[in-house]
């Protein structure tokens, strides 16, 4: 959209500027010279549906993810249902056991299902919960500075400094195996730091920029300006953030379970299969499912996260796919 | 327009704003007392670093506290000294009784947000229980008012998709949007081409006689000033130098620093070859020369001691109204310069 050519005001006509103006540009504007209007989350959306393996791994996700959440309807039996005719069975369509059986003849398909419910809770709401911290504690810092920086960030470095290995298998030992819940608040807490200092170098750049000056103009007060209008310019690498760190979650879950630091069985989750598949390792189908899904669940989030990544920079004109 | 009260609206006393930097402390302004009456437009002008902005900005409390800090003065607004208010009471006065407007629109416009919501929020803020619709009924009557065309189509649109004379106007609705009683506006046309220069000015002196605000205008063009102020401060190193009303300081101006700004202009009326600058750059603020500021650079000075030891004061000069803060301002009575015969307009 081009600025209207007008002749400049004569001089010390003063009002009756105003009225000649508005007469021009309304002329051009009916002259059909304004162009389609297009958001920058428009131009986001276009980017990314365009990115082959974003959109990829978004469909495996749905898929996957979706499995999960419908395991009820998904799965065809339940994630402890014993089936003693059928113990160690290897895959097959029989009686539906298409991953085959465990040891004590429960449905690994069913078991592998539920397990993805676990871990993607756990995704998700780690990502979500230390997302929240992350955003707060970043935005907190990197608008005030001084003092307030300082603290919050060697508070961050701190956390960062924990062997968070070390924790969780501390508190596991402790305590014994946990709920899923356990598990995702330790993992949220130690999770947000690295959304912290990104947060916070965004929000270092933004707080001197004119139209936070100008907000503080119009009466805004730190708050508002910190929620309202910084932190909507950081949704872009949060976002990108958050997608990752499901992905990180799920195998940090994984990781322990495997350990058998994390989720309490029977409650299955893709780590505490893999980790009892260990008795039997004759029996490949209860390796490979399990593992085979973690990776593929990683996979796909990763590719999410990198087409997010390339959709939501606003550098980024073209795409790398 | 002239003043319409002899009762000021905003009155400046002793002023003195210093920022702390890695070489020593800086006094962006160093000591200033002005008045803004109700209804006027009053002029800063004054070259880069010379306090200008700063000298509105610090009463606000809109300087980077630290580095920068308000040392001494009053800024009586209304009865009340802005510079002991509490924040919050400071951020009540923001946006509803003085507003601002910024240099460079381009940047001035939150670009995740639409200008709509951006326009709203001043109104929001100090009238929480204002309905949406009402508030959006009110930006749009601003988009009007400040010449945009199709406001309500532009209220749904994000920064980006204005042209940088049509951000600046939504700037200045977003100023206007509460009716403040005094408008700041730094350096509102620097950013924009000369035609849209004259556009904005022009949105912004028909804004100003429908609102009757107060204005303090803030800019290096000594155009603008002559076709949009009633009254001019001129400033130099943090320091006025010389204020009056616009026609007896464009007429006989009394310090050189005024009348080398002039000389430094060209003029349309004749045919130069050649213009003629001040000599020197500006000091730095850090070590200003000793007595005037303004000495090293001056034509009248010619070495005398008293420009070098003593540091002038704001003194009356010839005509009404008029200071000037030359110790030698005598002898500029009837000096001649390029717009001593009136100015016939001509922004920019």
């Amino acid at each position: 959209m081009t600025e209207p050519i007008a002749p400049p005001p004569e001089p010390g006509t003063g009002a009756h500027e105003l009225p000649d103006l508005l007469l021009s540009e309304a002329a051009v504007t009916e002259g059909g010279l304004e162009v389609k209007a297009r958001s920058q989350w428009n131009y986001a959306r276009r980017r990314f549906l365009r990115h082959r393996f974003a959109m990829l791994g978004l469909v495996i996700l749905i898929i996957v993810f979706g499995a999960g959440v419908f395991a009820n309807y998904v799965a065809p039996y339940s994630f402890s249902e014993i089936d003693l005719n059928n113990i160690l069975s290897g895959p097959t369509t029989a009686h539906q056991h298409y991953f085959g059986t465990d040891e004590i003849g429960r449905d690994y398909f069913s078991r592998v299902v539920y397990g993805i419910r676990t871990s993607e809770e756990v995704g998700l709401f780690v990502a979500f919960a230390s997302s929240v911290i992350g955003l707060i504690i970043g935005a907190i810092a990197g608008y005030y500075g001084g003092w307030i920086d300082n603290l919050l960030m060697r508070f961050t470095d701190l956390v960062l400094t924990l062997p968070f290995l070390a924790i969780l298998l501390t508190a596991a030992a402790l305590e014994g195996q946990g709920s899923q819940w356990r598990v995702s608040i330790i993992l949220a807490l130690l999770f947000w730091t690295g959304l912290a200092r990104v947060v916070r170098g965004i929000f270092l750049s933004l707080r001197e920029k004119e139209y936070v000056e100008a907000a503080k103009a119009a009466g805004a007060g730190d708050i508002r300006i910190m929620f309202r209008h910084i932190l909507p310019n950081t949704l872009g690498p949060v976002i990108v953030n958050g997608t990752l760190a499901v992905a990180t979650a799920i195998l940090t879950e994984a990781a322990l379970s495997f350990l058998g630091f994390g989720i309490k069985p029977p409650t299955p989750s893709l780590g505490v299969l893999v980790s009892e598949a260990q008795n039997n390792p004759q029996q490949w189908w209860l390796t490979v499912f399990p593992g085979l899904t973690i990776v593929i669940i990683v996979l796909a989030i990763n590719f999410v996260g990198d087409g997010l990544r390339d959709a939501l920079d606003p550098t980024q004109r073209r795409i790398r796919a | 327009m002239p003043r319409t009260s002899s009762e000021p609206l905003l009155s400046i006393r002793n002023l003195v704003v210093e920022f702390k930097t890695d070489d020593g402390i800086v006094h962006a302004v160093d000591d200033i007392s002005y008045d803004v009456f109700p209804g006027e437009i009053l002029g800063i002008v004054g070259e880069s670093g010379s306090g200008k902005s700063v000298s509105t900005m610090s009463i606000l409390g809109l300087i980077p506290q630290p580095p920068g800090r308000v040392v001494g003065g009053t800024a009586v607004f209304k009865g009340r000294d802005l510079l002991t208010l509490k924040k919050k009471e400071l951020r009540d006065v923001r946006g509803e009784e003085v507003a601002m407007v910024f240099q460079d629109p381009m940047t001035s416009l939150n670009p995740v947000l639409k200008v709509g919501f951006q326009l709203g929020e001043p109104i929001k803020t100090h009238h929480p229980k204002e309905s949406n619709d009402a508030v959006k009924a009110r930006v749009v009557e601003l988009l009007r008012l400040v010449g945009v065309p199709n406001p309500e189509a532009r209220y749904n649109q994000y920064p980006h998709e204005f042209s940088g004379g049509m951000r600046q106007r939504a700037m200045i609705a977003m100023a206007i949007a509460n009716s403040p009683s005094l408008l700041i506006a730094d350096e509102p046309t620097t950013a924009l081409d000369v035609t849209i220069q004259a556009q904005v000015l022009g949105v912004l002196k028909t804004v100003q006689e429908e609102t009757n605000a107060a204005t303090i205008l803030i800019t290096h063009d000594l155009g603008i000033v002559a076709e949009m102020c009633d009254r001019v401060l001129v400033m130099y190193a943090g320091k006025i130098v010389e204020s009056g009303d616009v026609e007896t300081i464009f007429r006989s101006p009394q310090h050189p620093y005024t009348i080398g700004l002039m000389d430094s202009l060209p003029k349309l009326t004749e045919d130069e070859e050649w213009l003629r600058p001040i000599p020197g750059s500006p000091p730095s603020m850090i070590s200003l020369p000793s007595g005037c500021a303004f000495h090293p650079r001056c034509f009248l000075s010619d070495g005398r001691a008293r420009c070098r030891e003593e540091v002038p004061v704001l003194h009356s000069a010839e005509g009404f109204d008029h200071a000037s803060a030359c110790h030698f301002s005598d002898e500029l009575i009837g000096h001649a310069s390029k717009f001593s015969t009136p100015v016939a307009g001509g922004a920019a």
